[in-house]
Formats: C-alpha cells, structure tokens, sequence
C-alpha cells in the first residue's frame, strides 16, 4: 500500500534533484529550472497532507489546496521577473553563465 | 490509485527532473521538466486533488514551460561549451544536496503519521474547484488580493525590466 510517507519520500527526493541543480550547474537558466523543480516539491508534500487529513465531512483538507494555489501564482510571477532579468543581463553581457558575472564578488 | 500507478508516475517524475539538471543542451532540459510536471500532475490526481493536478498542467506544463523555451530561443542559447569542472566545488555541492536527502529521510523515519495509508474519503472530490473558491473568496479573501497586486508587480516590472534603453 502506498503510505504517507511514500509521497513525502518522493517529494523530498524532487527538493534533492532541485536543491543540487542549483548548486552544480551554472547556467541561469537551468538554475531557474530547478527552482521550479523545488516549489513542486513543496507542493506535492501540501497535497500529500491534504489528502492525509480527512475531516468529518469526509472531504480532504482544501486549506492546503488553496495554499497550493498561491504557490503556483508566485512562482509563475517569479519566473517571468526571473527570466526578464535573464534577458537583460544577457543584452547587457551576452552570457547566461553564473561565473561570468562576478561585479559583486568581494 | 494503485501502488503500481504511483511507482510508475514517480519514477517518471524522478526521472525525468534528474535530465532536467544533467543534460547540457537547455531545449532538452526543459523539455524534460514538462515531462517531470506531467507527472507530478499525475500524482496530484492519485491524490484526489483533480484542481490542482489541472492547474499544474495548465501553468506549469503550458504557460511556465513556453516562456521558458520562448527566453531559450530569443537568447538563441546553444549547448554550452565545456568548460573547466570545478571539481572542489562540484563535489561540495553533491555532498551538502546528499545530506540533506539522508536528513529528510530520517525526519520521514520519525515521523510516526508516515506509516499509515491514506484514510478513505467519503464525500466525492470532483467538486474541489468549488470548495477551493469558496475558501478562497472566504477565508483567504485577503491574501487573493494580495496576490493579485503581486502579479501586477511583476507583470510592471517585467516590462520596465525588458524596456530597451534609449537614452
């Protein structure tokens, strides 16, 4: 049977794959791909908790549902300001490439 | 949904979100993350939560992914060129994303609610678009608006950020 803990395994295993795309590549883009991968993940273990806790109407708990939602809408907004800024610094130095751009390194 | 569903649909999600971080042309990663949300929406409607397992195909797997491939394409980004590996860097990196896998495996471990099956719902879910806008037009009418003016921050700020110069 499949448990609780399955999904939230699973989900955790999706925040790895992310958390380490985000350190080892260097490509802002891909960087930005594996932000993604991680909102998901959070969003698979909301879900998880949401069909886990059952009330007495015998319906899942929509709060988590709703949360849910407002992580989709942030990270939809997050990646269009995400990738303008991708756009404009690559007009501005022609890379996309993390260790091109060091103006702010000490 | 049976187990084998939910093996199959992880594995596909699993799979497919590692070809995201290890292949070099950006195209085919974000073609593989399409297929990793698709399967995350399957998941999504293994949980009975068919609004958002729609939505997540509908943002996610539509609208996110085209810009993605829309930005890759206006940046005309090829495969990237190999460079010299930081190897020192690379190896610290895997090593902390690994502890932090053993870490969320034993938190799981611990926690005594992660054994049990899923409790049998009662009441059919197909209904869920209007329970989710009851809530959130009731409960959570505040942070919708919010919301709202966070979009239309970012949709301003996409604009000025993509305004070419001309001074």
């Amino acid at each position: 049977m499949v448990t609780l803990g399955h999904y939230l395994i699973v989900s955790g295993i999706l925040f790895t794959i992310g958390f380490a795309g985000v350190m080892l590549r260097r490509n802002i883009i891909i960087i930005l791909m594996a932000l993604e991968l991680m909102l998901n993940a959070a969003n698979l273990s909301l879900v998880a908790f949401s069909r886990f806790h059952v009330d007495v109407t015998g319906a899942p708990d929509y709060n988590a549902q709703v949360f849910v939602f407002f992580i989709i809408t942030v990270a939809a907004a997050e990646v269009a300001v995400g990738l303008a800024i991708v756009v404009a610094l690559f007009r501005l130095r022609q890379t996309t490439h993390v260790e091109d751009i060091t103006s702010l390194k000490f | 949904m049976s187990a084998f569903l939910f093996w199959i649909f992880a594995l596909l999600m699993l799979v497919f979100g590692a070809a995201v971080i290890i292949n070099r042309n950006p195209v085919a990663s974000a073609l593989s993350l399409v297929v990793s949300f698709l399967g995350l929406a399957a998941l999504f409607l293994s949980l009975d939560a068919y609004f958002v397992g729609i939505i997540q195909v509908l943002v996610y797997a539509g609208a996110i992914m085209v810009l993605f491939l829309f930005i890759i394409m206006l940046l005309d980004l090829r495969g990237e060129k190999l460079r010299k590996i930081n190897w020192i860097a690379s190896a610290g990196g895997l090593a902390v994303a690994f502890a932090l896998m053993l870490q969320i495996f034993s938190v799981v471990e611990k926690f005594p609610a992660a054994k049990q099956t899923f409790p049998p719902i009662t009441r059919s879910t197909s209904d869920d678009v209007h329970r989710i806008g009851l809530l959130l037009f009731n409960n959570y009418n505040l942070p919708f608006q919010v919301i709202g003016v966070v979009i239309l921050v970012a949709t301003v700020g996409v604009v000025v950020l993509s305004r070419r110069e001309t001074r």
